[in-house]
């Protein structure tokens, strides 16, 4: 076979933009794919925040099957038996952050590359790396040999790949969260409705405390035009510190059928269940993200980050994918597609948003995975509000009294001070 | 409801061979056993006659989490081949 400028593993977002930005080039790209169509393997909560996305492909953006665009944030704290929910509307949240659905977003996007002139064969299972002198040549595909310039592995979390080039090890407990999800059928009308939104308009809701059972994660839901995305996530380090946890499935179940949560997807039509593991590698990347003839990006590169109420990996992807395109042109150019030349991409990385935000949030996992956070303090929210609220028999205090009051039996001491403090680094 | 009602709402192009191949020495002296609880589609379960894990590798949703939650390694773990597995049409 003819050696390709680059192949690609992964239709995802990283790999399909990457292939997109060397397509468009005129360079010779080949993107293999395990699943069916691009998309078909991928799995999002989620929402994708478009800003930072702008300056790359502005072409692309408003064409893109976006589902709805947040205009309400919501937050709910949860306690076993109550919930303090915030929300957030504001006339700034135009064109900012869309929902978004995988397999319909990724088809499209694998359509553009193919525009382009850029090839996606799927059904095709990346087995091994192909080398030559020492340096990755090519890939295995099923027995065989695809030889390139330069592979590019956008194969995802797990990411096989990276791992047989030595630039990472296999993922930890430490490094990632499982996320169970269900998409529910409603009609367009009923979630605007449900959720106060006028049409083309969708919500984000994410839900903290009881409802992970102890185990570092929480729960979201995002309205898409007519389905909405339900998921729960439990980090695979804390669950196996709590030995007697229960079934993913069963907590996932026990937070369906919460109070605040049945009602928003009553008679709704469970369409699909899917789950997907959330690289947070200590919202750490990959430390060397090339090497001689060989990129990473997206989740393969540990490319994501938890920043508390913002969780954020698609456009890392995007950026990522678009840099490494950016890399393997001027390695044609210059004829080098060695570890030396590709260098640059790491640079690329550190000078975008991409690395920015992830140095700035480098500690802000820590603070959250401190399990006061899940446990503790939502539900101490939740029993000053129930007190703040609550008319019983007797005389009622003073509102002031009551939430003094909660203070001081649960926030005046050193860990608590100490916890406040932490915050600062979120 | 139950994982396993869940599964069939999903679209699975099923292989012949499992993806997943569990090394049952190692298992057997596993204490914890997190893959019984951490699989979403609660896919392993420990065989009454034998003790041993079993996987009802033809429901894998293909995240990998009992790869990386399982404590000694016992899993050989792959994607299913080209085509196979998983289809997700929403995602």
């Amino acid at each position: 076979m003819e050696r390709m400028d680059a192949v690609v593993v992964g239709a995802g977002l990283a790999g399909l933009t990457c292939a997109y930005c060397l397509a468009r080039e005129g360079m010779q790209v080949l993107v293999l794919e395990r699943g069916d169509h691009p998309g078909s393997k991928n799995v999002t909560g989620g929402r994708i925040y478009l800003r930072p996305l702008r300056p790359y492909l502005p072409e692309l953006w408003d064409k893109a099957p976006l589902e709805r665009q947040v205009t309400k944030e919501v937050i709910t704290m949860m306690s076993e038996d109550a919930a303090f929910t915030a929300q957030f509307t504001s006339d700034k949240f135009r064109e900012h952050s869309y929902t978004i659905l995988r397999s319909r977003f990724d088809k499209w996007l694998g359509e553009r590359v193919v525009e382009k002139g850029g090839f996606i064969v799927p059904q095709r299972r990346v087995t091994d790396l192909l080398r030559e002198d020492g340096r990755i040549a090519g890939v295995l595909c099923e027995g065989e040999e695809i030889p390139a310039h330069v592979v590019i592995a956008a194969d995802g979390v797990l990411s096989l790949l990276a791992e047989q080039a030595g630039l990472r090890g296999p993922v930890t407990p430490r490094h990632a969260a499982v996320a169970l999800k269900e998409v529910i059928k409603l009609s367009p009308e009923l979630i605007e409705d449900r959720f106060g939104l006028s049409a083309g308009e969708g919500a984000a809701h994410l839900f903290f405390g009881a409802i992970t059972e102890g185990v570092f994660g929480g729960g979201f839901l995002y309205t898409n035009q007519e389905t909405v995305s339900l998921g729960l996530v439990l980090g695979i380090d804390s669950f196996l510190q709590h030995p007697t946890s229960r079934e993913s499935h069963v907590i996932f179940e026990a937070f369906k059928g919460r109070r605040e949560i049945a009602p928003l997807i009553k008679g709704g039509a469970l369409v699909e269940y899917s789950a997907h593991l959330i690289p947070e590698g200590g919202n750490k990347p990959v430390p060397r993200p090339y090497t001689d003839g060989f990129l990473v990006a997206g989740d393969a590169a540990g490319l994501a980050l938890n920043m508390g109420i913002t969780v954020r990996g698609m456009e890392f992807a995007i950026a990522s994918g678009y840099l490494a395109a950016q890399t393997v042109k001027q390695a044609k150019e210059k004829g080098d597609y060695s570890a030396t030349a590709l260098a640059v991409y790491a640079t690329l990385l550190k000078e975008s948003f991409v690395l920015k935000d992830m140095e700035t949030f480098r500690r802000s996992l820590e603070v959250l995975e401190n399990p006061r956070m899940t446990s503790l303090y939502p539900a101490w929210v939740c029993k000053v509000m129930e007190d703040v609220f609550w008319i019983g028999e007797g005389p009622k205090q003073r509102v002031s009294s009551t939430v003094w009051k909660g203070i001081r039996q649960r926030l005046f001491n050193l860990t608590a001070l100490k916890d406040l403090l932490r915050l600062r680094r979120i | 409801m139950d994982p396993a009602e869940k599964l069939t709402l999903d679209i699975f192009k099923n292989d012949q061979e499992s993806h997943i191949v569990i090394r049952q020495e190692i298992c057997r002296r596993c204490v914890m056993k997190p893959c019984l609880r951490i699989c979403p589609g609660g896919l392993y379960s420990i065989s009454e006659e034998t003790g041993e894990i079993l996987i009802e590798f033809t429901g894998c949703l293909e995240c990998g989490s009992c790869r990386v939650a399982c404590p000694a390694g016992a899993l050989e773990w792959r994607y299913p081949r080209g085509g196979f597995g998983v289809q997700y049409r929403y995602g």
